[in-house]
């Protein structure tokens, strides 16, 4: 089990560092979806499902989604030189496919707990909306005023009054 | 077959925290920067969640949820602002973009 940690880790260090290096905003998502489940695996290995979970979930699917979509609408994933064909997206393949394989072991091995114990789903919600709970009404507040600034920024002036009138 | 030590998760959140502090330093693209922050924030959970682990308490994760919502409440601002900077100059270079108002503009 400690090697699964040790192995995800090394992953999520090279994606991260494919992020920071590469010339196209594409390639770098790329990477950056294969440094958050490497960073998920670690969580798993941590002995923390639930955060492995959300960390998927929320980071590696909606808000990778967004960037996505961001990155489309801006147009600059696609430098013509940069569009390297296979070569940039090999690394990336090579580093899911040794998070597969990970995965695959970790299951084929029955289930077995991590060593260090688990803190499951029941314990974190008892925790954070029992101890928590002014946090989660702080956060959903921050939540709202996240969604009010993003609407607020994300309309472009003029274009609002062609649909209005 | 012991568990992790803390150390090595915490080395692990360092490198990454890390490497996010220099794409945030060395990157001129304003989606670089914020995919660089992402692998801040993702770092400063994977801390966290170490030391909930060691104690075996849930506050680690907990506290790694407060991050997710202020990393997705951020990247969702982030994003709109770098759509309206794009829209106003053409650009999502940081230098370019380092007035707040078009000084032709008023």
């Amino acid at each position: 089990m400690n090697v699964l940690f040790y192995i995800s880790g090394a992953v999520a260090i090279i994606s991260a560092l494919m992020v920071v290096t590469r010339g196209s905003a594409m390639h770098a998502l790329v990477n950056l979806i294969v440094s958050f489940l490497a960073i998920a695996c670690a969580f798993w290995t941590l002995g923390a499902p639930f955060a492995a979970a959300l960390q998927i979930v929320v980071y590696a699917g909606a808000i990778m989604v967004l960037f996505v979509f961001a990155v489309m609408i801006l147009n600059i994933g696609n430098e013509p030189r940069r569009r390297g064909g296979l070569s940039a997206w090999i690394v990336p393949t090579i580093l899911a496919a040794v998070l597969l394989v990970e995965f695959l072991l970790a299951v084929s091995s029955g289930p077995r707990a991590p060593a260090g114990g688990v803190v499951g789903p029941v314990a974190v919600g008892m925790s954070l909306f029992a101890t928590y709970a002014i946090g989660v009404e702080i956060a959903s507040v921050l939540l709202l005023a996240g969604l009010v600034a993003a609407f607020h920024f994300g309309v472009i002036p003029g274009r609002l009054e062609d649909r209005d009138g | 077959m012991g568990s992790i030590p803390t150390s090595h998760a915490l080395m692990l959140a360092a490198v990454l925290f890390l490497i996010g502090t220099i794409g945030v330093l060395a990157r001129r693209n304003l989606v670089f920067v914020l995919m660089s922050i992402e692998i801040m924030l993702s770092a400063a959970g994977l801390a966290f969640v170490a030391a909930g682990s060691k104690w075996h308490q849930p506050d680690g994760q907990v506290a790694f949820i407060f991050i997710l919502v202020v990393a997705a409440a951020e990247v969702a601002i982030g994003l709109s602002l770098i759509l309206r900077i794009n829209h106003y100059f053409r650009s999502v270079d940081s230098d370019e973009v380092s007035l707040l108002r078009e000084e032709s503009d008023t």
